[in-house]
């Protein structure tokens, strides 16, 4: 009797369990940024609502940026471990697709009926003889954010400046006026040095994937650089080296510089970690290099893959279209992120031009239309195989060298990088 | 029943087999641990490695090596060891004979305080010490040199600062290492030699060069040859330092080259060459300071 009760209950049990995970699937998410798990979970709590017989749990781990990046290289190497979904930060994304059998699944068939609609130079980045591989959080627009008090202490109009020699003239008045640097430039990492190759339309890489990184344009543009902290002296490096150091954020609340050149997604750091410049900050498009030229250049970029040891491919690729491309998504990027949707059929939704806690922070009222106005001016940036070995030498020699060390010409520091990544 | 104790009597508890079954533990650990991953990457060396199959390219990997990157990071790691072996010989051992001597109160506490530090995590130290050494004149290094009247220094962003970093680190963690070995090695001197020498009027300092650094020497060859690997093989410390990209590859050492080349860069074929390089440097720079020391010529005799 006993028995056969216990077997009655065990079974009874195993049913329960069985029926419970038809109805819904684990999927596993790696990341390497919170602000992506927090979004990602609301999309799945949204997708879950519609789709309630195709219900997802969504199980993220958040790793430190290298670490994660390590693993899942290791987890698709040996051919076990790996997430159904991971997040692969632009600069490491050509190390996956190294080889003839990547191990990502090819994400075609969900985005390309919507490809019309959407930046197709951003998925360009993630994608190899015509497969794309990864879906983008956003355009990375940069651009400028302006502290308004010390601009108005020295008299400055920031919609007067227009070129970068009229940044480096109204430099040279808050200077006098307020004794402080007009930006800073950093010397550790690319976030100044590329996307200004990128914005005078110069790049790493030419289409056909030869190096050009020693060019006329690109020397032009890191002698600028030097000369604003050199010669005009309106720059500094960043503390710290970077502009995500410990040491910056401090230097920067407590107004250490008057400027800076960041892509858009850095507004979420002004937020975060400066909280004292609430209500200071406006934002604006770059100076441009000559007259017409772009006022502004994509930059950085994330994109989510799925793996081929998923065995829930199907159902993680609908589930990253939906959560990443799809038109309420785009909303959220925006709103919730501060994100520029690469999905431009959105752009001139109303929702974007509504405010929300970045137009709280920052001065703009309508930070989204003045993206609007540059949408035409991002020049699509080439990602190459030797892609993450080019952005470690832009980071670890080319700026440092000429602005912090001063031991090579720009030129010099150029024509070194290029000939080793032409080897 | 009978064949299996045969079996057992005969095999298992023979005095030809039961050795190999004590010891079989280590050699599977090794073969499984050290040998295999050591054949692999000699094989990987030779290798272009991505997803799909790997492709033999003969010496290519070998080749890359005569570069500019290969060549600062054999120098950081030369010079860091050179610096480390300079400072964690002579100090120790004098720290020891103090700790060891019956004037010196509270021995205890000097012991125990100076070992701590070995027992916390790299990483966690470096946390510490990334920001004492921050480039703010408000940072603890700052703070220190500030008193000598000195200007802030940007301390991971110049060679010579970034190499002082690194040697105070692994000065702060492996003193207390250092000391407990020479200590055993002083208990391990007879008090006789001391009281005969004090018979014939030797002073302090004759008695420390004539008894204890020679009695010391075993001991001492032993520091350097392990100093001479943990150099050498140097990683936690500048990652905590810089994580992957050291500008100018001021703190890049032959271990983060490794990491960046094999994991940052995905080139696991190029990162396995440098690998081996490293085996046989540690090997030849040993076997040089060895014999220097005579422990070769001791086996002759």
């Amino acid at each position: 009797m006993k028995k056969s009760l216990l077997i009655l209950l065990v079974s009874s049990m195993l049913l329960i369990f069985t029926f419970s995970a038809a109805a819904e699937t684990t999927l596993t998410f790696w990341t390497f940024q919170e602000l992506h798990q927090q979004f990602l979970e609301k999309e799945v709590a949204r997708w879950n609502e519609n789709n309630p017989d195709d219900v997802i749990n969504l199980e993220t781990t958040v790793y430190p940026y290298d670490q994660m990046h390590n693993k899942l290289l290791i987890a698709l190497q040996s051919g076990v471990g790996a997430p159904d979904i991971a997040d692969i930060e632009i600069s490491k994304f050509a190390n996956y697709l190294k080889g003839s059998n990547p191990q990502l699944v090819s994400l075609n068939d969900v985005v390309e009926p919507n490809m019309d609609q959407m930046i197709e130079a951003r998925f360009a980045n993630y994608a190899k003889n015509g497969n794309y591989y990864g879906v983008p959080y956003h355009v990375g627009a940069t651009v400028m954010y302006y502290n308004m008090e010390m601009m108005d202490a020295a008299g400055v109009n920031i919609d007067e400046i227009v070129t970068w020699d009229d940044f480096v003239e109204a430099g040279k008045k808050v200077k006098a006026a307020t004794d402080k640097p007009m930006t800073t430039v950093e010397v550790t990492e690319h976030w100044t040095l590329y996307p200004m190759i990128s914005q005078i339309g110069s790049d790493i890489f030419a289409e056909d994937g030869s190096v050009i990184l020693d060019n006329e344009k690109n020397e032009r543009v890191l002698s600028f650089i030097d000369d604003m902290v050199h010669e005009s002296e309106i720059a500094v490096p960043a503390p710290g080296g970077f502009h995500h150091s410990e040491e910056y954020w401090n230097f920067m609340n407590n107004e250490g510089a008057a400027s800076l050149m960041m892509p858009l997604w850095y507004m979420g750091r002004f937020v975060q970690y400066m909280p004292d410049l609430k209500d200071k900050i406006a934002i604006r498009p770059l100076p441009v290099w000559d007259e017409g030229g772009n006022r502004s250049a994509g930059m950085g970029g994330t994109g989510t893959v799925v793996t081929i040891q998923s065995e829930q491919q199907q159902l993680a690729k609908e589930f990253l279209a939906e959560a990443k491309l799809s038109v309420e998504a785009s909303h959220k990027l925006w709103t919730e992120l501060g994100f520029d949707p690469v999905r431009w059929e959105v752009w001139d939704d109303p929702i974007m031009s509504e405010p929300n806690q970045y137009t709280e922070y920052f001065r703009n009222e309508d930070i989204f239309g003045m993206l609007l106005e540059i949408r035409d001016e991002i020049n699509p940036t080439m990602v190459t195989e030797k892609y993450p070995s080019a952005i470690d030498l832009l980071k670890k020699n080319v700026s440092f060298k000429v602005i912090k060390e001063q031991s090579h010409t720009p030129a010099e520091a150029l024509e070194e990088a290029a000939a080793e990544l032409r080897q | 029943m009978q064949i299996l104790k045969n079996f057992y009597e005969k095999y298992i508890n023979s005095k030809k087999v039961a050795p190999y079954i004590f010891v079989s533990p280590f050699i599977i650990v090794f073969l499984v641990f050290y040998l295999y991953p050591m054949i692999s990457t000699i094989i990987m060396s030779f290798q272009e490695i991505g997803f799909g199959d790997p492709e033999f390219v003969g010496l290519a990997n070998y080749k890359k090596l005569f570069n500019v990157h290969y060549k600062n990071a054999l120098l950081t790691s030369t010079n860091y060891t050179f610096w480390t072996i300079l400072i964690l010989v002579p100090l120790p051992i004098i720290l020891a004979v103090l700790l060891n001597s019956d004037k010196t109160k509270f021995t205890n506490f000097f012991r125990s305080s100076i070992f701590m530090p070995a027992l916390t995590s790299v990483i966690v130290a470096g946390m510490f010490f990334r920001y004492a050494f921050g480039e703010q004149a408000s940072t603890l290094a700052n703070s220190i040199i500030g008193v000598f009247g000195l200007e802030p220094i940007t301390w991971l962003q110049n060679s010579i600062p970034a190499m002082i970093a690194l040697v105070v680190l692994c000065v702060w963690r492996w003193m207390g290492v250092n000391i407990i070995y020479f200590l055993s090695g002083l208990q391990s001197i007879p008090e006789e030699i001391y009281e005969a020498a004090d018979i014939d009027g030797a002073s302090s300092w004759d008695k420390f060069k004539y008894i204890t650094i020679p009695s010391l020497k075993p001991v001492i060859i032993y520091v350097i040859t392990i100093s001479v690997f943990g150099g050498y093989k140097m990683f936690a410390e500048s990652y905590a330092y810089w994580q992957t990209a050291t500008p100018n590859d001021i703190g890049m050492t032959i271990v983060s080259y490794i990491y960046q080349t094999g994991f940052n860069n995905f080139n696991m074929g190029f990162a396995s060459a440098i690998g081996i390089t490293l085996l046989l440097i540690v090997l030849i720079v040993n076997v040089i300071q060895l014999n220097l020391f005579g422990l070769f010529k001791k086996g002759e005799q």
